[in-house]
């Protein structure tokens, strides 16, 4: 692997160390998740496959960290793809998943932060990358994740007055 | 009288706000924008989507991953293709099937036929948001052909469910090579026809160059991509930065304008459409024997545990799945991840103190197509 | 001037009339037959032989639509503005030398009369997009008002070079200065005024700008505006604005005809001379809808800049040019 996207490495993995306070996100009851991945907790920062993964650097932060990384690849001129979210509902977290993508190298990075799922809050990265606030909107929509700091977190794509989350996965639509 | 006086539906400022939407001509399908008005000069301009939100992505966690496969041909319908195949895509990489040549050569052939009809229908479709009536209809007599060809190999001329998880659903026959070959050789002239006509126009070039600009920079940041980022001078196409499917073994170029402005992404899109005809005459020209799908493919598509992620280039853009997966028939997240989306998304910065017909020209210039939006 | 008078009057009115209606509903049919062709398509082929009979569908339609008056527009204006839009139209019929015996009234200052009655247009489309109480009509309004004021004045300084050249605002004294045939046109007249084909084109520009044709339709520019100052109109409100518009090219395009093209003139001698007016006025009418269908949309602020910055010192230069020409020879 090229020495670009190891330097990256090295640096998120810095990130990565859990600070003292917010227990890690490996933590979680592992073995109940549905995903592998999650069953033995792999480590927070791995250069992964592109030809099975579909991306080059896959790195688990802790949730007050997400900005700092978001600040990392922006200096490295990384932009942003998506952010979206995945129920974890059986180990009760939430995952809120950043793609990131380089205009100019081919280089596709995945940071992730792992936050309980009843009280699903994290810090938004949209002072960083405008380009988040709509995702983060959407995420907000479908996941109920409130995004600390966000300028609008009001209904997107769904109706203006809905109060309703249809991806967390114990949602049942209306009768 | 209910209505309340004018002066009470104003903005701060001296300001009004004008109501674009959901049914305008130039939105071409049902987005709002809410733009403050300072005369006619836009002060911001607020998208609001979600007017055709289908929740595609909770439909994909209720189905199969085979069930899914038509609902990809209907989240951007004019680009169909590269919508299925990076959902085939994901599943193919995440279950580690090897597609046979013959497929991916089809795979690219009907992708990139279906790029040329995409670009025509926004060549046409722009061409009307400026006020130029007829580029459209001969720009829809050449999207007929291909969908005529398209139409004899998968029976649909729209929302195409051609892609299988290890192939396509149908080989193709020398009806269809044979219509390709001459659809590329009428295409050319074609392509001439509307420079002349359209693209050395000297309103259209006064419309468009040095209007409407979107830097790299701003890209980057909103994650814009496709023709948006390409005609702010960064060569980033998906077919070539991450080469899918059988991309690496022909020769094409990016085509790049650095202006920036709404002429450089024009000039992409038309660029781009010389260079899918390239690609379809190599693909066609060199079509490999074989089987056109992966033998002994299952009935019942299952993925093993974890996340994946496969990028296409659509017309618009990068369209991109992550797909999580639990090993069961259906997946546990598909995340589907729209190009207009994020190209709608710096609408906001890039139009603020721009006129109205110049924001719309703007507009136009992203080639939006909501559906892709709202999902 | 005893009985025959008032029925020569009432005849004229009636086909006046006749005339600017046939027209509206035909252009509008030979419009749509027109694009049709440009765009490789058929046009209207359904109703009637060759469609002939669409325009009377399409008036039946609007006739039975209901004309809606938005809440809060100021109604009486609403309603007023088509038929101020409509009535000028008419008025400049009276003048206009369909042949030498044809015409209406014979004004000894025609030409001022075809012009203060055209300018009246502009603020009937104003009205109508300030009454509909309607933030798309109302832009739509203000942008008629500049690009009236604008185009108004090259479409005058033409006119008045014309009038140094005739010296006479009597459009048949004009017409009748042509007769010699095809090289004692106005538009080719360059003895008296090498500028005068710069004339007449100037002229053709400020006309399409001035009846909102495409490339200038800035009134209406449906993919901007919606429909612009007629967003709210329906039914036949709609439809005599629409009528109208017609009625002024129609008008423009026959001064066009009298002023530069030799009127009835015939530039062989065959047929009777109505046939060579209408046989010119229908050639530029077709330049007209050519046009729309071929070009794109300018920008607003294009459309001033081509005003203000290009054709008024143009045509500034030509009535200098053309005084000068004009005063030389008597001078020695």
């Amino acid at each position: 692997m090229n020495g670009f996207i190891q330097a990256l490495a090295d640096e998120m993995s810095r990130l990565c160390q859990p600070a003292p306070a917010t227990p890690p996100p490996a933590d979680a009851p592992a073995g109940e998740t549905p995903s592998a991945a999650a069953a033995e907790p792999p480590p927070p920062c791995q250069i992964t496959d592109y030809g099975k993964r579909g991306f080059h650097l896959d790195v688990t932060v802790p949730p007050d960290r997400v900005v700092d990384a978001a600040h990392i690849l922006d200096a490295r001129g990384f932009g942003i793809d998506c952010v979206t979210g995945v129920d974890w509902i059986a180990s009760g977290q939430m995952e809120v998943v950043y793609d990131y993508f380089h205009p100019t190298a081919p280089w596709r990075v995945v940071v992730r932060a792992r936050i309980p799922r009843d009280r699903a809050e994290i810090q938004t990265v949209s002072h960083v990358f405008p380009g988040a606030n709509w995702h983060e909107r959407e995420t907000h929509d479908f996941f109920d994740i409130r995004f600390i700091g966000h300028p609008d977190l009001s209904p997107f794509l769904l109706p203006e007055d809905s109060d309703f989350h249809p991806l967390r996965k114990d949602f049942t639509p209306l009768p | 009288m209910s209505v309340p006086p004018l002066e009470l539906i104003k903005g701060p400022d001296e300001t009004f706000i004008l109501n674009l939407g959901p049914q305008h001509p130039a939105t071409h399908g049902v987005l709002r924008i809410k733009l403050t008005m300072d005369g006619e000069y836009v002060t911001r301009a607020e998208p609001v989507p979600g007017y055709i939100h289908r929740m595609h992505e909770k439909m994909g966690e209720n189905r199969t991953w085979n069930q899914f496969l038509p609902n990809t041909s209907r989240i951007d319908y004019l680009s169909a293709m590269a919508y299925t195949h990076a959902f085939v895509g994901v599943a193919e990489r995440a279950a580690g099937i090897e597609v046979p040549p013959r497929a991916e050569y089809i795979r690219v052939i009907t992708s990139e036929l279906n790029r040329i009809s995409s670009h025509l229908v926004w060549f046409g479709a722009f061409l009307l948001d400026l006020g130029g009536f007829t580029p459209l209809l001969y720009a829809f007599d050449d999207r007929e052909k291909i969908l005529d060809l398209l139409e004899g190999i998968t029976g649909s001329r729209l929302t195409y469910c051609y892609y299988r998880f290890g192939g396509v659903c149908n080989d193709v026959d020398d009806a269809f090579l044979r219509g390709t070959k001459e659809f590329v050789a009428h295409m050319r002239p074609r392509m001439k026809l509307y420079r002349d006509l359209v693209t050395d126009n000297i309103i259209l070039r006064k419309r468009l160059t040095d209007i409407g600009h979107i830097s790299a920079d701003m890209c980057r940041r909103y994650g814009a991509t496709g023709p948006v980022i390409r005609g702010a001078g960064v060569a980033y196409d998906t077919r070539k930065v991450e080469p899918y499917s059988a991309y690496r073994e022909f020769d094409f170029d990016i085509p790049v304008f650095p202006e920036a402005d709404s002429m450089a992404r024009y000039l992409v899109r038309m660029e781009e459409i010389v260079q899918s005809l390239r690609i379809i005459e190599q693909a066609v020209d060199r079509l490999p024997d074989g089987p056109f799908i992966a033998p002994k493919m299952p009935k019942v598509m299952k993925v093993p545990p974890g996340d994946y992620f496969y990028a296409t280039e659509a017309a618009r853009g990068r369209f991109a799945v992550r797909a999580v997966s639990d090993g069961k028939e259906i997946p546990y997240r598909l995340k589907l991840r729209a190009p207009s989306f994020s190209n709608l998304s710096l609408f906001e910065e890039a139009s603020r103190g721009m006129m109205l017909p110049d924001a719309l020209a703007m507009l136009g210039s992203l080639d939006l197509v909501i559906p892709d939006i709202d999902r | 001037m005893t009985i025959i008078e008032p029925i020569r009057i009432l005849l004229y009115v009636v086909g006046a009339l006749a005339f600017v209606g046939v027209n509206a509903a035909y252009l509008v049919w030979l419009e749509r037959k027109a694009a049709g062709r440009f765009q490789r398509r058929a046009g209207p082929t359904e109703v009637g032989p060759a469609g002939l009979l669409q325009p009377v569908a399409d008036a039946i339609k609007l006739m039975t639509k209901q004309l809606i008056v938005p809440p809060g527009s100021d109604e009486l204006l609403f309603r007023v503005a088509p038929v101020m839009v409509m009535a000028p139209a008419m008025m400049c019929f009276a003048t206009i030398p369909f042949a030498d015996s044809i015409a209406a009234r014979n004004i000894d200052v025609g030409l001022l009369m075809i012009f203060a009655f055209g300018s009246i247009n502009v603020m009937a489309v104003m009205l109508g997009g300030w009454s509909s109480r309607n933030k798309y009509a109302i832009i739509s309004a203000a942008r008629v008002v500049s690009q009236n004021v604008a185009y108004e004045i090259p479409m005058l300084l033409t006119i008045i070079t014309m009038l140094m050249v005739a010296g006479t605002m009597n459009l048949h004294e004009i017409v009748r200065q042509q007769e010699a045939g095809f090289w004692a046109w106005n538009v080719f007249r360059l003895a008296s005024n090498p500028l005068m084909p710069v004339t007449f084109i100037i002229f053709f520009i400020c006309m399409l700008a001035e009846t909102n044709r495409a490339p200038f339709d800035m009134a209406e520019a449906e993919s901007e505006l919606v429909a612009g100052a007629y967003t709210e109109y329906s039914g036949m409100g709609f439809g005599v604005f629409f009528m109208g518009e017609y009625a002024n090219i129609v008008i423009g395009c026959a001064i066009a005809t009298a002023l530069f093209l030799g009127g009835w003139g015939s530039p062989v001698g065959a047929l009777p001379g109505v046939w060579w007016f209408l046989a010119k006025m229908y050639f530029l009418i077709f330049s007209v809808i050519w046009i729309r269908w071929t070009f794109p949309r300018t920008q607003f602020y294009g459309l001033l800049n081509l005003s203000w910055k290009i054709l008024i010192p143009v045509s500034l230069t030509t009535l200098v040019l053309t005084s000068i020409a004009i005063k030389i020879p008597r001078m020695f």
